[in-house]
């Protein structure tokens, strides 16, 4: 296992730069995490799409049930536990499709009720409340039901890259834990062997990865550190590089004066209007400012590269978004150290 | 939103991320100021505010914050186990029943680790601290949930739990019984036994035997709980933030509590970008003609936050008239995190 780990490392060290696909290829799951409101969402999509681009057949798994991840490829019914395709691929730039799925625990409980010959009663057990007691019994059952569906997607190759988009902070590290919590409820059976596998996938950095995302402020910030930290403690599960989102690109010349740069461009300024364009960019200079610290504090107090995305100024956020922030993590992770050997 | 009742209780709700701990520890501030004794119960604040606001670690029990105001300001930070603790005790039929069940592995699961157990908590602790009569407001925030409204099913949760078939056939204690309870639940044992371990089963007999004679209690008091949050005196306000992704879920919120027959009471829309005038769409054509110049990157900067903030405006307007007539607040952006009474003064003064 260690040498195929330091092959892997060496072959990526010596002839793969970090490129989109490279990066992408260094673990087939990517969980994506972070606290809410943070972008999760967005993240997810960009770095499927980015993937896609690179020629991998990319698949999301969310979880919660919401409709943003399909909006954002601009599909207007909600995913489904069939799987969809939500980026076609093809054509001539090569790009393989980003296809995505919901992945609910009562979906993934039936499903492995089915596979384990307990399709006849699977019906009886959800209508007659025994789910709901076995789940309140077995804490942590629902998550390893879903966990064990990625595990089996991941074991089956059933797409290049798979990005799982988790639940929000608190809840991820909680959800992914359930695996190390059921070892210790369970001692045997399926549940057990289950909880077995995804603690497997889970320590595994050459099959899994998590992916935290922030932004740069100072209680994302805080969270993040402390969620990475929990997750190497208390899941043992490998860290990718952190993706600080929402960060207000640069514009450099901000302080100069609206009047004098007025004069330079032999422009004329309404009434008022020179307050105006310098109240923003006050606001800006001191936003990007307040941004450049917490990108300090947080490479301070976490030591992993970080992956920078913009702000859009666009609200919304649609198939032509995506595409502008995969571009961006693509730059982003070209600009990363080469990878360190673990 | 100065006509926001400053008595009674006030549930902060809305998607992750977007402010609740601020809003709700400002608005239980303004109720201190109002004269009100107020206290606010927060689930998980970030570290900075709960420092200013005495909750170094989990109390269980509300701290007093001093300052210059004429109530009372109150703060806890919920201890979702020891609260749950209390509970069991409050209805157990002695020290030993007490005991049993809080030993009980599965009990400890149940405390610790179930979803909707810390919702179930928090609205438990609003009750207790309605019902105690020491506070004229007591303001909470919700939980960031996987489902919107989870807190508001919480407290049925454990009792559709005590309410299940199976389990009742389980506790039931006369010999009478026994035999029709064999069949059924002896099936059902052994299917679930081999699945996840005939420890678990054992666990789980156990507490629910423990739990004998204890449902009726925590029926009642989930009962109680249901009532005040259906109260009409009880005050709902969506927090969201003008992205289109928080508007989108706290659209679908609303929707979701009113179905239950609830209705928002105000909205506060935080985080708002500055304003800088209105678009006209001049400023973004400048900015392309002079683009390369100085004065065009400043135009460019001028156009990115006017035409962020007409978005932002317009998903204003949505929600508000989603509220309405629900009266509204507005937060801006504010320069600094909120992580002190002072800022907790400056969100206030822009919602009152």
């Amino acid at each position: 296992m260690r040498a195929l780990t330091s092959l892997r490392m060496a072959v990526s060290r010596g002839e793969l730069h970090l490129d989109p696909a490279g990066f992408c290829s260094q673990t087939r799951v990517l969980i994506v995490a972070g606290k809410g409101g943070v972008g999760k969402t967005t993240v997810s999509a960009a770095l499927a799409r980015m993937a896609a681009l690179a020629g991998l057949t990319t698949l999301i798994v969310e979880i919660e049930g919401k409709s943003g991840l399909a909006r954002a490829f601009g599909r207007v019914q909600p995913l489904t536990y069939e799987e969809v395709t939500l980026a076609p691929g093809g054509g001539r730039s090569g790009a393989a499709d980003v296809r995505a799925r919901t992945l609910t625990p009562d979906d993934a409980l039936i499903e492995y009720l089915h596979d384990h010959g307990m399709r006849r009663i699977s019906k009886r057990l959800m209508k007659s409340g025994a789910v709901d007691v076995v789940s309140t019994a077995v804490p942590g059952i629902r998550d390893i039901l879903v966990l064990g569906k990625v595990k089996a997607l991941e074991r089956d190759a059933h797409a290049d890259l798979i990005v799982l988009d988790a639940p929000a902070a608190g809840h991820a590290v909680t959800f992914l834990m359930s695996a190390t919590g059921l070892l210790d409820a369970v001692r045997v059976g399926p549940i057990r062997t289950q909880a077995q596998e995804v603690v497997d996938l889970l320590s595994d950095p050459n099959r899994c990865q998590v992916l935290l995302v922030t932004l740069a402020e100072e209680t994302p910030v805080n969270e993040v550190v402390e969620t990475a930290f929990k997750l190497e403690d208390r899941v043992g599960v490998s860290l990718a590089p952190v993706v600080v989102n929402g960060l207000y690109p640069t514009l450099t010349g901000l302080d100069i004066d609206p009047v004098e740069a007025a004069s330079r461009s032999s422009a004329h300024l309404r009434n008022g209007e020179a307050e105006t364009l310098r109240a923003a960019a006050d606001f800006r200079r001191h936003r990007q400012q307040l941004q450049a610290e917490q990108v300090a504090r947080l490479a301070d107090a976490l030591p992993l590269p970080q992956l920078h995305l913009p702000y859009l100024f666009t609200t919304g956020l649609g198939p032509a978004e995506v595409d502008v922030l995969a571009a961006a993590l693509g730059d982003a992770v070209r600009g990363l150290p080469e990878p360190v050997a673990r | 939103m100065r006509e926001l009742p400053d008595q009674g209780v006030v549930i902060c709700c809305g998607s992750g991320g977007v402010g609740k701990t601020t809003v709700a520890a400002a608005l239980a501030l303004e109720g201190a100021r109002r004269g009100r004794r107020a206290c606010v119960v927060t689930i998980d604040p970030a570290k900075r505010l709960a420092d200013a606001l005495g909750l170094a670690e989990l109390t269980n029990t509300p701290g007093k914050i001093e300052g210059d105001w004429s109530g009372e300001l109150w703060a806890l930070m919920l201890d979702t186990k020891t609260t749950f603790d209390n509970l069991v005790v409050r209805y157990a039929g002695g020290e030993e029943q007490a005991r049993r069940i809080l030993a009980n592995g599965l009990y400890r699961n149940i405390s610790g680790a179930l979803s909707g157990t810390q919702e179930y908590m928090a609205m438990e602790k609003l009750y207790e601290l309605h019902d105690e009569d020491r506070f004229d407001l007591v303001v909470v925030d919700t939980p960031p949930t996987r489902n919107a409204l989870d807190f508001l099913d919480a407290p049925r949760r454990l009792t559709r739990l005590l309410d299940n078939r199976i389990f009742r056939l389980l506790v039931m204690p006369t010999r009478a019984y026994l035999k029709a309870v064999s069949a059924a639940t002896q099936a059902f044992l052994r299917t679930v036994a081999k699945v996840v371990g005939a420890e678990v089963v054992g666990d789980a007999v156990a507490f629910f035997q423990a739990f004998e004679g204890m449902e009726q209690g925590f029926r009642e008091r989930a009962q109680h709980v249901n009532d005040l949050l259906a109260d009409p005196a009880t005050v709902f306000v969506l927090v969201a933030s003008p992205r289109a992704d928080t508007v989108e879920e706290a659209l679908f919120f609303a929707d979701k509590l009113h179905e239950a027959g609830i209705d928002v009471d105000a909205l506060v829309v935080n985080r708002l970008h500055p304003r800088f005038g209105d678009t006209n769409g001049a400023e973004r054509e400048r900015a392309d003609t002079l683009a390369g110049s100085d004065l065009g990157t400043l135009y460019a900067n001028l156009a990115d936050f006017r035409e962020v903030s007409a978005r932002e405006e317009s998903h204003f307007a949505e929600l508000a008239a989603k509220v309405a007539p629900a009266p509204v607040g507005r937060v801006p952006f504010l320069s600094d995190d909120v992580h002190d009474l002072d800022g907790l003064t400056a969100v206030g003064s822009h919602l009152f």
